[in-house]
């Protein structure tokens, strides 16, 4: 097991990223450490859609209403009762694995699209009820939050390399041991794996929770990063949609794609923002070419190598 | 004797109005092969689920070991000791043969996150059991067909089931594969387990069975050893049909012309799956002629090549010149090849009078209602039905519509596919008339695909019989029942 690992080509590349993650806050610049601690919280929203959809093949249209779930409900608590930050956050994850069961439930009795459909009227849901209680949640404004995780950039940073690689790690690690395998057989052929004798339901409900823990955690913390919550950044059914191209852009069924994925395109995003109105134009059309030519993603093409030598 | 590892006691499951499996019981003791069979639709497969927990039973027993397991969840059914090998299953495709196999191998519980290392060595061992010792770190979708069967059946034995399911164990298979197969369950047996092995005929798995017990239409009919079953009167009925008047024209009749359809050498791949071997068939200007056999046969697949839906080997000729290249709606429109698909493919939706226009589509208003009122008086439950939604009808009426539909093009060559697929002896009678007054009134020229005898063959003026994938007879109905009647046993 450990053999493999240290041998793996994936392994290596993957430290050298780290290290050159990790040292990066000593030669940019804090505007760009800004920009990329938003894309590592996004690269955990995007992995932890993968673990849905590419594993327990549950399609999941609306993976801000775990994430909105988990940063409202920081948001609220710490504005409102001040609770600690962490307090706030743990909270913040435990609603979203509630938002996670609710979504589990109708996903084992629903197929196919009619499910798809029902996360996003999740999220729909999730919308209005921020924009009519905007006495609590803050509304169309947005609501500040008084706590903030740190005052520097390069600790803010750290932090979310630190938050996004851990996260990127057990999702991983899940991904390659036996319930991420028991996990795919489910997506693929659940009535085979139910006669294999394993508790399809049981799985999937797993797979729910989990995914919404690390949602709901790093919608939390995106939030105290930035200070403020508002639909357009943690709800809006746009975001939705890009967490759910950063994952397929990164290569589905890979888990480390998702945030290969993620960190590409709000980095391109920013990069492209001279062009105004045509930044959004540009990347959406480089995403689609690669979702075109390359179905399996960066990293899924570069494991596609790897599996037919 | 030992007492029984199965017993399954009035079962019985229904589909909305429809009776799948009415009552069926039998035993299965430690080292014993029971032959479940029955033509397609006769509700054998859904005694599997019914038994696997993949549906559940309305009424009846399930005893493993003397436990009631009826209505659990399939994974504790799985648990309790029953495995199943499937027909088609969609493997881990990223996974290699050995990784699939340590699936079946893993425990059902969400906090083991290393799988024991014994895991690795049980897995290699159940591979090299059941020959895929040489292929154990390719994947899945690089394997021949036989490696995938041998893969599912790896599968089943690493669960180390009590007893074991198996649902068309040679279908696709090679007679040399299919001794390997035979001799890997006949382990089953020997290791004391309890096999139900289910297929379309007693042919293909007698010299494997101890005892064989036949289904039709939901309903026990026989059950004794393999040459008892194949001599008993109501067996023979339903396979081979009753005595059957025929009304064969002699082929001489249409001779002298070219045939209006002429099949060449066909061969038609499903992915590693041989669906047709050089397969050659030809078809006169006014004749009725039947292709015969069991599901899975290929009858479907030969249609869908000739109406260009599927990719095929070897040659088509409509009037002398080849089909290929052609497009499906080419074929159907200009060529006037109108397919009638075992599925039916209405339009659930629209009204029974839409369906018919839409399918009238292309001709004059006036051609079209004369037409209309033709087929009304063909199938004058159609004239009731007209403002009914299409998915209201029952079976027999669907199937009345969906054969007025394709008449409604004006085919040159009307391809009915298993018309019968599911429906009452009654209604087999009113379709079974409509047929012959079609024959007797039009000079329409008809290609039937049955697994029904005695439905295909009174009408027929020629037959084919087809079987695992290739034309192993041809002639007049009239020699049917004799010279071709054992292999659809």
């Amino acid at each position: 097991m450990f053999g493999r690992l240290i041998s793996s080509r994936l392994t290596w590349i993957a430290l050298v990223l780290l290290v050159v993650g990790a040292t990066l806050p000593l030669y940019v610049t804090g505007y760009i450490l800004g920009i990329l601690t938003l894309s590592y919280y996004f690269g955990v929203f995007a992995m932890a859609w993968d673990l849905l959809f590419g594993f327990a093949g549950e399609v999941n249209f609306g993976p801000t209403f775990l994430i909105g779930l988990g940063a409202y409900t920081a948001g609220i608590i710490n504005a409102n009762w001040g609770w600690p930050m962490a307090a706030c956050v743990l909270a913040g994850a435990l609603m979203a694995i509630l938002g996670g069961v609710l979504l589990a439930l109708p996903a084992l009795k629903l197929r196919g699209p009619y499910f798809g459909l029902m996360t996003l009227v999740a999220v729909l849901l999730l919308q209005n009820f921020i924009v009519i209680f905007a006495g609590v949640t803050g509304g169309e404004i947005g609501l500040t939050v008084p706590d903030v995780l740190f005052i520097d950039d390069s600790a803010n940073y750290e932090f979310a390399l630190g938050f996004m690689v851990l996260s990127g790690a057990i999702l991983f690690g899940l991904s390659r041991s036996p319930i991420g395998l028991i996990l795919q057989a489910s997506g693929q052929d659940a009535v085979e794996t139910a006669a294999l004798g394993f508790n399809v339901a049981k799985h999937k409900l797993a797979a729910f929770c989990v995914s919404a823990f690390f949602s709901g955690t790093a919608g939390a913390l995106m939030i105290f990063y930035l200070g403020t919550a508002s639909v357009g950044t943690v709800v809006d059914i746009a975001v939705g949609v890009q967490v759910i191209i950063a994952a397929v852009l990164g290569g589905r069924r890979t888990i480390l794609g998702a945030a290969v994925g993620a960190i590409f395109l709000i980095l391109a995003g920013e990069a492209l923002r001279p062009l105004g109105e045509l930044s959004t134009f540009v990347v959406s059309a480089v995403a689609l070419a690669v979702i075109l030519f390359f179905p399996n993603g960066f990293i899924g093409s570069l494991l596609r190598v790897g599996e037919k030598s | 004797m030992s007492a029984p590892l199965l017993e399954v006691s009035g079962l019985t499951k229904r589909f909305g109005g429809l009776v799948a499996v009415k009552n069926i019981g039998f035993d299965i003791r430690p080292g014993e092969i029971l032959g479940l069979i029955g033509p397609n639709g006769s509700g054998k497969s859904t005694v599997m689920k019914l038994i696997m927990g993949i549906e559940r039973p309305n009424a009846g027993m399930v005893k493993v070991e003397g436990v009631d397991v009826a209505g659990w969840p399939s994974h504790r059914i799985a648990r309790h000791g029953v495995g199943i090998v499937f027909q088609h299953s969609r493997p881990l495709h990223r996974q290699t043969v050995l990784e699939n196999i340590k699936l079946a191998l893993l425990p059902d519980s969400l906090i083991r996150l290393f799988a024991d290392p014994e895991v690795e060595s049980k897995a290699i061992a159940i591979a090299e059991r059941v020959g895929l010792g040489s292929v154990l770190h390719r994947r899945p979708a690089t394997l021949p067909f036989a490696d995938l069967r041998r893969m599912e059946l790896a599968k089943a034995v690493a669960r180390d089931p009590k007893i074991v399911l198996v649902d068309e164990p040679f279908a696709g298979l090679t007679s040399g594969e299919v001794n390997d197969f035979s001799d890997l369950i006949r382990g089953f047996r020997a290791e004391g387990r309890a096999v139900l092995l289910v297929d379309h005929n007693v042919k293909s798995v007698s010299a494997l069975v101890d005892r064989v017990k036949a289904m039709y239409l939901g309903e026990h009919i026989a059950e004794g050893s393999a040459e008892e079953v194949m001599q008993n009167e109501t067996v023979r009925r339903v396979y081979l049909g009753g005595a059957i008047t025929t009304a064969a024209r002699p082929e001489a009749t249409f001779k002298g012309n070219e045939p209006l359809i002429k099949v060449d050498e066909l061969g038609v791949l499903y992915g590693k799956a041989q669906a047709l071997e050089k397969v050659s068939i030809h078809v006169h200007e006014g004749e009725f002629v039947s292709v015969v056999g069991l599901n899975g046969a290929g009858k479907t697949t030969l249609f869908n090549a000739i109406s260009g839906l599927v990719p095929y080997s070897g040659a088509i000729r409509w009037e002398g010149a080849p089909l290929a290249g052609r497009s499906p709606a080419a074929i159907a429109r200009d060529a006037g090849i109108v397919q009638c698909p075992e599925t039916r493919e209405l339009f659930g939706d629209m009204s029974v009078r839409e369906n018919l226009d839409l399918g009238g589509q292309h001709l004059a208003k006036a051609e079209r209602l004369e037409r209309t009122e033709w087929l009304f008086e063909l199938f004058p439950i159609i004239k009731a039905r007209q403002p009914q939604a299409a998915k209201t009808l029952s079976g027999g009426e669907q199937q009345m519509l969906a054969i007025a539909r394709a008449l409604m093009m004006k085919p040159r060559l009307l391809i009915l596919d298993e018309p019968t697929l599911g429906l009452a002896p009654v209604i087999l009678e009113q379709l079974s008339k409509a047929l012959e007054k079609l024959r007797q009134t039009t000079s329409i020229t008809v290609l039937l695909g049955e697994q029904n005898v005695t439905f295909a063959l009174p009408h027929a003026d020629r037959v084919y019989v087809l079987e695992h994938a290739r034309i192993v007879w041809e002639g007049e109905p009239g020699r049917f029942a004799k010279e071709a009647g054992a292999g659809l046993l």
